[in-house]
């Protein structure tokens, strides 16, 4: 059973925890018995426990990558809890759902949302899924929207075809580990043409110790269909350290277009250890909006493969680091074909000692003529004990290409703050307002309700930013 | 006569230990137009920032009194709110910020109050209108990518909505060719009112071509050497300051 949170921290609302035993927990540590323990629970074809077999192999032998935070070398694996499970069922109502757990979900707003604004929910807790549903009107016409085991269940063609093919376990050491322990996750196919206009949402609810959450998410948007999925996470604060390493790819086909919207949110003592990539065809366009204020320590970079001619790419990165926090985030570009284009944009905010680095990788490969891409990076330090850092990285190889950079690390700005003051703004309001101006270009992307949120989110961040 | 509506005594300033303002005084009561008028370097900017409170300068000596009240200790925020206005030599962009969300949390900053959204649009139009400005222009970011005139106008629209006591123009004139001159000239006779006071702060005297001062003060270096009436401003442009020194220092002042 849990132990109640030890730390209690100002701003963060979502710290709160559910003290219910789970049904199952397995003991804290890797080993091939713990794939079995799950594979069998879950029910699942041979094919895929091999796989989780397989996987844990490469993550014992792989090392942590040689860049990145030293913060990495910290996280003990054998204290970890790899599989929790509250509950056995994945429901179609909220009524389904455990009582406490659906009290959880009702606190974080998501029944309402979903109510209100989207076109389907699902809703994790610890490594579970235990809610999921879509539109009718849109199960009607063909859209898959399960959770990843449910989907594996239902859909075990698609799912072998897919998975780990945009991300293979090999392709690092967390994706070697989410390999071998997946659960929960969702997975999702819209069919040809088929344009789903309002978002379909995720939730993702740490409230365990020490707890390991490793949804896998596959996405699939066939020929000219249309997609927007959006997650959001958080977890109560606990003493000791609990780490979330997902692997989401996605396959956007000919034509088609998917936006990935994460406002993550996790408490401060979660690592954040995703792999996220995208593969997209012909005329396909893919975007990411990675909007990153919670966790210790994030390190993830939403990747697109630029695959056929006419693929657009787009990543529009958002880090805040306070106290304790830094978010290593930016994102990879790959022109692996001629007449591709792509943009990345970089916004981050560092205070009271965090620290932001964008990290990030253009790479155009030979013979790929007629490529256009950006990069353009921004960093705002909130005081002097701040830190910021941009280590961009590009691999040109082919002569007839159209590339942008800019990078600009700034400090809050006197000029800006008594301009402001000047017009009856408290110090407080007019670098809030300066905050809330220097991220517009990635709000003004968000859907109204989770512009809302983002900024009241951020504006929890900056409480107290200033003396 | 009227009460004073801001009243500088002896006010001396400066930054980092070296004193600009050496002693200042002035007051301006309402319905009055005042115009400072100095040389580059004779500390009209600071006299500008300083009223405002801007924290990189540092007070020595004197009063400042806004409405009866010494300001001396308060923050610029606070200063705005008493119904003060400095509208800047360099408008600072704010990237991001739309002008019409930042003048309503402006409004509501200076008002004390949450202006209903409704009343807030009705006077943003009113003023945009008074100042013949395109509706457009309130979606852009304040002050990113505008040009000088642009910057010019967008202050004074701040100040047609915030409608404060007192006005300082730090030299509103500077970096606008003659039509975007008498435009923003315009707006600042159509703003004027009879309870508020306005303090000019130029280099040159065109721009009470437009504007007609009722009185006309010489800063040299740091303290007001000469008073007038608007003639003060056509001596000085007909003779030039260095005239104007020279005299000052032949008489010993």
């Amino acid at each position: 059973m849990s132990t109640a949170p030890l730390i209690r921290e100002e701003g963060y609302k979502w710290g709160f925890y559910d003290p219910v035993e789970a049904l199952y927990k397995a003991k804290p540590g890797l080993s091939h018995e713990i794939i079995d323990v799950i594979s069998d629970m879950k029910g699942e074809p041979q094919w895929m426990r091999e796989f989780r077999h397989r996987a844990l192999e490469i993550f014992w032998k792989k090392q942590n990558p040689p860049w990145g935070s030293p913060e990495l070398q910290s996280i003990d694996f054998d204290s970890i809890h790899y599989y929790v499970r509250a509950t056995d069922r994945d429901a179609r109502s909220w009524d389904d759902v455990p009582e406490y757990i659906r009290r959880t979900f009702d606190r974080l707003g998501i029944p309402e949302a979903e109510q209100k604004y989207l076109a389907g929910v699902g809703a994790q807790y610890d490594s579970e899924v235990v809610y999921h549903n879509i539109r009718k009107d849109l199960e009607a016409k063909g859209v898959i929207f399960l959770g990843m085991d449910q989907g594996l269940k239902e859909h075990e063609d698609l799912v072998r075809e897919y998975f780990g093919t945009v991300v293979p376990p090999a392709d690092n050491k967390y994706a070697a580990l989410n390999s071998a322990v997946w659960s929960g996750g969702s997975f999702i196919y819209v069919p040809p043409g088929v344009k789903v206009e309002i978002p379909l949402q995720a939730y993702f609810r740490i409230n365990s110790e020490a707890m390991g959450q490793f949804e896998r998410t596959l996405i699939i948007a066939d020929e000219g269909s249309q997609v927007h999925y959006v997650e959001g996470c958080t977890a109560p604060i606990y003493s000791k350290d609990s780490l979330h390493a997902a692997v989401v790819e996605i396959i956007v086909k000919r034509g088609a277009r998917v936006r990935y919207t994460t406002i993550q949110n996790w408490s401060t003592n979660v690592y954040n250890l995703v792999t996220k990539r995208a593969v997209a065809y012909a005329d396909a366009v893919m975007e990411w909006v990675d909007g990153n204020l919670g966790s210790k320590l994030t390190m993830k970079y939403p990747s697109v493969y630029l695959m056929e001619p006419g693929a657009h790419g787009e990543i529009l990165s958002l880090a805040f680091a306070g106290a304790g926090q830094h978010q290593d985030a930016g994102g990879k570009i790959i022109h692996a074909a001629p007449h591709t284009t792509s943009t990345i944009v970089s916004k981050s905010l560092s205070k009271d000692g965090g620290r932001t680095s964008y990290r990030g990788l253009l790479k155009v490969y030979e013979d790929c003529y007629d490529v256009k891409a950006k990069v353009r990076c921004d960093a705002l330090l909130l005081d002097e004990t701040s830190r910021s850092d941009t280590y961009p990285t590009m691999e040109i190889d082919a002569p007839d290409v159209h590339i942008e950079h800019e990078a600009y690390v700034s400090k809050l700005s006197e000029d800006q703050l008594f301009y402001l003051r000047s017009r009856g703004l408290s110090e407080d309001a007019a670098a809030k307002m300066i905050v809330n101006g220097f991220v517009e270009p990635i709000v003004k992307e968000l859907p109204m309700e989770y512009a809302v949120e983002l900024n009241r989110l951020i504006e929890l961040q900056m409480d107290g930013a200033l003396g | 006569m009227s009460t004073p509506l801001l009243e500088i005594r002896d006010l001396r300033a400066g930054i980092a230990g070296n004193e600009i303002l050496k002693g200042v005084s002035l007051t301006i009561r309402a319905g009055e137009i005042h115009a400072i008028m100095g040389p580059n370097g004779s500390g009209k900017s600071t006299l500008a920032n300083v009223l405002m409170g801007n924290p990189t300068y540092e007070v020595t000596g004197g009063d400042i009194l806004l409405k009866g009240e010494r300001i001396n200790d308060l923050s610029p925020d606070e200063r705005a709110r008493l119904g003060l206005f400095l509208a800047f030599q360099y408008p600072v962009p704010v990237p991001g910020v739309t002008l019409v969300n930042f003048l309503r949390q402006a409004l509501n900053a200076v008002r004390g109050q949450e202006v209903p959204v409704r009343e807030f649009r009705e006077l943003l139009f009113e003023k945009m209108d008074l100042l013949k400005m395109d509706r457009d222009f309130a979606r852009r970011y304040v002050n990113d990518g505008f040009s000088g005139g642009e910057k010019k106008r967008a202050e004074m629209l701040q100040m047609a909505v915030l409608q404060p006591t007192v006005a300082v123009l730090d030299e509103t004139d500077s970096g606008l060719d003659i039509d975007a001159l008498r435009t923003v000239a315009e707006a600042v006779n159509r703003i004027m009112n009879p309870e508020m006071g306005l303090l000019l702060i130029t280099h040159y005297q065109r721009l009470l071509n437009y504007i007609r001062p009722h009185f006309v003060h010489v800063l040299i270096d740091g303290r007001i050497v000469r008073s007038g009436g608007p003639e003060l401003a056509e001596e000085l442009e007909a003779r030039g300051y260095e005239a104007l020194e020279a005299e000052l220092a032949a008489s010993g002042n």
